[in-house]
């Protein structure tokens, strides 16, 4: 008792993290073991008893399953049309702002409003009366004449119109390329301009490589979020047309919600947690070659 | 060659003409895209007041024959004891204690870590850190298992949902809080000791008042993404008197796919209209959070 309370006298601050350590323990540590244990098993919920059935099928399943590969290709696909879309447009409109213009604010709000709603559900049921084949970009398209196709069936667009809520939804990376625009000092740019550097050569040879740890930033986060989609292909078109749109997170969900296949379901999420970590790794890795840190030369 | 010739007045002129051109430019891309920005969200509001047969046969958001039918539809229920208010109240019954119960532990823990020094704290901040890289779709599933064998699914306090946050569950806020506290300088405890304060009515006297800009934006953050997840309550919720307002917009809009849009618009819209003030009463701690969260300190 007595050797508790000195050990707690002397390590005080341990008392203010021990509700996160809990927690860490409880809802982090504990399921992401277990996680890892129920992917080597055939376990199903309702049959007591499975979670230890050993079986390596699982694994075997994700390359080998016409659908489980393809949702990785769809899940590929899908990230790797999003992020660079997202983060282009973000970076272009932060450029933009951050002259002098009037009515920063109101703009910048414009812009962010969508990023901040664009989590919704509300927003995924706009989207499906913006894009449905009676929809109202389809009635755009009718005034020009054009008979658009029914985005939403049609396999070849469905995962492109929900990269499109996404991209739709740069504001956030936005907001924070215009904050790091705004710390690249003005003096770099009058020395640029006055080396007669014009204002595409000033952006890509001064703006861009002082901005890269934000660039860095903003590519890791965006990648893990894209990597987890499940919202707008779930509520827009439930993993449709033909599979086309059914992201990882998808049958992941699927075969533990419906089918209560909760083996299957973790080894799948094992695998796309593996792809998502060598991917940050990688990136992290690489930051040498293209990340700028301004403290690290002074 | 023709550039020689020129007199110091033309060039004046030319330059000056350029900055017009490029500043219109600047202007006119802004405003297209500020357009394509917003005209669906304008839309919608427009749509909720239009007859389903005027809904998407024009593309101008004000309607011809305004009507009140959506909303007057969105007020009756599809059964099952729930309609869009009872979902929205349900909303808010779990966000704030989640809102309440994430500050508070988050702001303890941040304190722990960034003030003090004790047996493990590297490993343990090295653990806390690593968890921003853990995605939430590997835990889903034993999580469920695990509620699932605490009896908690379809609990009707949604302790799934709550009892997580007691906990400091968001690393986001906790890394967030610690960037902060690392701006504070730490004379002010240092002289809050002297005067007698312990380390915890330090942090509530001193610390927390210097923290709160910090504090204001985790709160509003933490309001929006829990009112509107979508994964959570689908999982935890199964009656339907429970069902928060993101699963009632779903079942709105399964329930009526094809007939009745400005049914399922004005809910939508209803749904989201406590998030549209909160965002407009304090969009620059938005801008200002999520800045701070991104750019290294």
């Amino acid at each position: 008792m007595t050797k508790g309370k000195s050990f707690l006298k002397a390590n005080k601050g341990f008392l203010f993290i021990l509700p996160w350590l809990i927690g860490f323990l409880v809802f982090k540590m504990y399921p992401f073991a277990s996680s890892l244990f129920y992917s080597f098993t055939e376990y199903n919920l309702f049959e007591p008893g499975s979670e230890f059935h050993f079986t390596l099928q699982n694994y075997k399943d994700v390359f080998i399953n016409e659908n489980e590969r393809n949702a990785l290709i769809v899940t590929f696909k899908y990230a790797f049309m999003t992020v660079p879309l997202k983060l282009v447009f973000a970076l272009f409109i932060a450029y933009i702002l951050n002259f002098k213009i009037k009515g920063v604010n109101f703009f910048r709000t414009a812009y962010y409003i969508p990023s901040i709603l664009g989590g919704s559900v509300a927003i995924a049921v706009l989207w499906k009366a913006l894009f449905k084949g009676d929809g109202l970009i389809h009635s755009f398209f009718g005034v020009f004449g054009i008979d658009a196709p029914n985005f939403l069936s049609d396999k070849h667009w469905a995962l492109f119109i929900i990269c499109l809520l996404r991209v739709w939804q740069f504001g956030s990376a936005m907001v924070i390329f215009l904050a790091a625009l705004k710390g690249v000092p003005q003096d770099l740019y009058e020395a640029a301009s006055l080396d007669g550097a014009t204002k595409t050569q000033q952006f890509f040879h001064v703006t861009v490589p002082l901005i890269t740890p934000v660039i860095f930033y903003n590519l890791v986060t965006q990648l893990v979020q894209a990597f987890q989609e499940f919202n707008g292909p779930y509520i827009i078109t439930q993993g449709g047309p033909e599979g086309s749109t059914t992201l990882m997170s998808l049958l992941i969900y699927n075969n533990a919600f419906h089918t209560w296949e909760m083996g299957k379901a973790s080894a799948q999420a094992w695998v796309l947690f593996i792809i998502l970590m060598a991917l940050t790794l990688v990136a992290f890795w690489s930051q040498k070659h293209w990340v700028y840190y301004a403290d690290e030369e002074s | 060659m023709t550039n020689n010739s020129l007199t110091i007045e033309q060039a004046q002129a030319k330059i000056k003409r350029r900055r017009i051109i490029s500043v219109t430019v600047r202007y006119i891309v802004l405003i297209v895209v500020g357009i394509i920005m917003l005209y669906p969200l304008i839309w919608m509001v427009g749509a909720t007041f239009k007859t389903n047969a005027e809904i998407f046969t024009t593309l101008n958001p004000i309607p011809k024959n305004p009507t009140l039918q959506g909303y007057k539809d969105a007020m009756e229920s599809y059964g099952g004891n729930i309609n869009i208010w009872k979902a929205l109240l349900n909303t808010y019954s779990y966000v704030i204690p989640e809102v309440v119960f994430t500050v508070i532990s988050s702001v303890l823990t941040a304190y722990g870590f960034a003030r003090f020094k004790f047996k493990g704290h590297d490993f343990l901040f090295t653990c806390m850190m690593a968890m921003l890289f853990l995605p939430q779709v590997v835990l889903n599933v034993p999580q469920y298992i695990m509620f699932n064998k605490f009896g908690w699914v379809g609990s009707k306090l949604y302790l799934p949902l709550i009892v997580p946050t007691l906990f400091a569950t968001e690393t986001y806020f906790i890394f967030m809080l610690i960037q902060f506290l690392r701006n504070i300088p730490k004379e002010m405890e240092e002289a809050a000791a002297i005067d007698g304060c312990n380390s915890f009515t330090t942090l509530i006297k001193v610390i927390v008042p210097m923290l709160m800009p910090a504090i204001v934006s985790c709160a509003l953050f933490k309001f929006m993404w829990s009112s509107n997840d979508f994964m959570g309550p689908l999982l935890y919720v199964n009656t339907p008197a429970k069902y928060p307002a993101t699963i009632f917009v779903k079942l709105s809009m399964d329930a009526d796919t094809g007939f009745n849009w400005n049914r399922v618009l004005a809910i939508s819209l209803i749904s989201i209209l406590p998030n549209i003030c909160v965002f407009f009463a304090a969009q620059n701690q938005f801008v200002e959070g999520i800045s701070a969260g991104g750019v290294k300190g």
